[in-house]
């Protein structure tokens, strides 16, 4: 096995089976927000103590390890083919290790052929960058917050969402409410504003790489970022739809150009199994640091 | 928290409300889309399995098998219910099930059943594979493994104190339902 492959198989266990710190202690905040004695703050002790076993040991947060998806940002002139390579033959390794399910279907055939590769699996997201570090991270989104994601196109008529700030927050607002607890929330929500249908899409998903305290360089999308966060957490969803005040875990919003034709707002929502970590590698292929 | 026995008595589903947290102890039987779709359509159970006044859970467990041949669940937290909504009513019937667990709620025609025969709706912790696979203490068997494939299976699990809350009674109230309506009142108050 190459350093490269060992480092990315290492990246897949830690992704699959920790969640990132910025994570856990929004976590165990909201743990300690929640009233007391509710089946609220039980489910949000039963998910700490899951978030602990899991890591002791090394085994995945959540059953389903869902979908793989790698950002990678490279030096000018590397070998894409070699990495995309490495990456495949870690997937196929962090699957027979069972850091990752059997989690690929042939959407036609219906065949789960048990190894994790195949058209779309795993995703990798090439962006070069003047400098000798490659840095890798890695998303694993589970299928059962992925389905509640929403993509809008304003204006919207039954939600009288404009072309607008506060017609995003309309709109976004209504995705939370639509997932309710569906998506295993408390949840963290990435948006993009603009865009065509599935570049829009991919940038909501690049929200998950900031960490939750982070805050938005844009004044008028940190005020947005806050305020669906508050307002979310006043409707009394709860984590898993139990009701309670923590619905969500935090909101990052971009937005990007559109053509005069269109406004897309597309919001995706990850369960409270975060699944997010990263790496620098060193030319030969070995980690030289945890991002997260 | 109320612990509950399988088999369960009509009477203690009965007595069970919306809220209460219950910890679940004896033998459930996992079942999701391929079991549904197949008991909806007229497949019966094998020979001598029988779920009446147990429970089915809607689980794709991770399951591996040792070196002396043994199950071992790994990973064992709920899958989204709302799929086996066409299905369900009819074999809470059929079945004579007491209760189903699952994660994110059930629609109207199950509640309904739930309220007609005798059933309730148990909500598992989404995403919390690991503290429910440690509540397995014991896979007794397995059915269908080589029809459907292992996570939609139908796997025998012996399980000690596994933690669930009643989110859908015997008695026609739905968590999910009260927490979609209050929660759209309170978006409405901030728009």
């Amino acid at each position: 096995m190459s350093q490269l492959q060992a480092s990315l198989l290492d990246l897949i266990r830690r992704t699959s089976t920790e969640v990132p710190d910025d994570v856990n202690r929004a976590i165990l905040d909201s743990l300690e927000r929640e009233k007391k004695g509710t089946i609220a703050e039980s489910a949000l002790k039963i998910i700490d103590q899951n978030i602990g076993l899991a890591k002791q040991k090394s085994q995945p947060l959540c059953q389903d390890t869902g979908s793989i998806l790698f950002y990678v940002d490279c030096p000018v002139g590397m070998d894409q083919l070699a990495f995309e390579e490495a990456a495949h033959a870690a997937v196929l390794e962090a699957t027979q290790k069972g850091f990752l399910r059997q989690n690929s279907v042939n959407s036609l055939t219906g065949v789960n052929d048990g190894t994790n590769l195949g058209p779309g699996s795993p995703t990798l997201h090439f962006h070069q960058h003047r400098s000798e570090t490659i840095a890798v991270r890695l998303v694993l989104k589970g299928g059962g917050c992925e389905n509640v994601g929403a993509q809008y196109s304003l204006p919207h008529g039954p939600l009288k969402a404009g072309r607008d700030l506060p017609g995003c927050r309309k709109v976004i607002l209504d995705a939370v409410l639509q997932a309710q607890g569906k998506g295993c929330g408390p949840g963290i929500l990435g948006v993009c504003i603009g865009g065509d249908r599935s570049t829009s899409y991919e940038f909501s998903k690049k929200q998950f790489l900031r960490t939750l305290p982070d805050r938005n360089p844009d004044p008028a999308l940190d005020e947005l970022e806050q305020d669906v966060l508050n307002t979310a957490n006043e409707l009394g969803i709860g984590p898993m739809g139990f009701g309670g005040k923590t619905t969500l875990l935090g909101v990052k919003i971009c937005a990007i150009n559109r053509l005069p034709a269109s406004f897309f707002v597309s919001v995706s929502y990850m369960c409270w199994a975060f699944r997010r970590h990263g790496v620098t590698l060193a030319p030969s292929g070995e980690i030289t640091q945890w991002l997260y | 928290m109320t612990p509950l026995k399988v088999p369960i008595d009509e009477s203690t589903i009965r007595s069970l409300k919306v809220g209460d947290a219950v910890s679940i102890s004896g033998t459930v039987y996992t079942g999701r889309d391929r079991v549904h779709k197949f008991l909806h359509d007229g497949g019966t159970l094998p020979q001598g399995l029988s779920l009446r006044g147990g429970i089915i859970y809607h689980c794709g467990p991770v399951v591996i098998q040792d070196a002396d041949g043994q199950w071992k669940v790994t990973a064992a937290g709920p899958t989204t219910s709302i799929r086996e909504e066409p299905y369900q009513a009819q074999i809470i019937r059929d079945l004579g099930l007491r209760a189903v667990i699952g994660k994110g709620g059930m629609g109207d025609q199950t509640l309904a059943a739930c309220k007609e025969f005798g059933c309730v709706y148990l909500h598992a912790i989404g995403g919390a594979a690991q503290v429910l696979a440690e509540c397995v203490t014991q896979v007794s068997n397995v059915y269908f493994r080589e029809e459907f494939g292992s996570p939609e299976a139908i796997w025998e699990l012996q399980i000690v104190n596994f933690p669930a809350v009643v989110t859908m009674d015997s008695h026609g109230r739905s968590l999910h339902a009260e927490v979609l309506q209050a929660s759209q009142e309170a978006l409405a108050r901030h728009l």
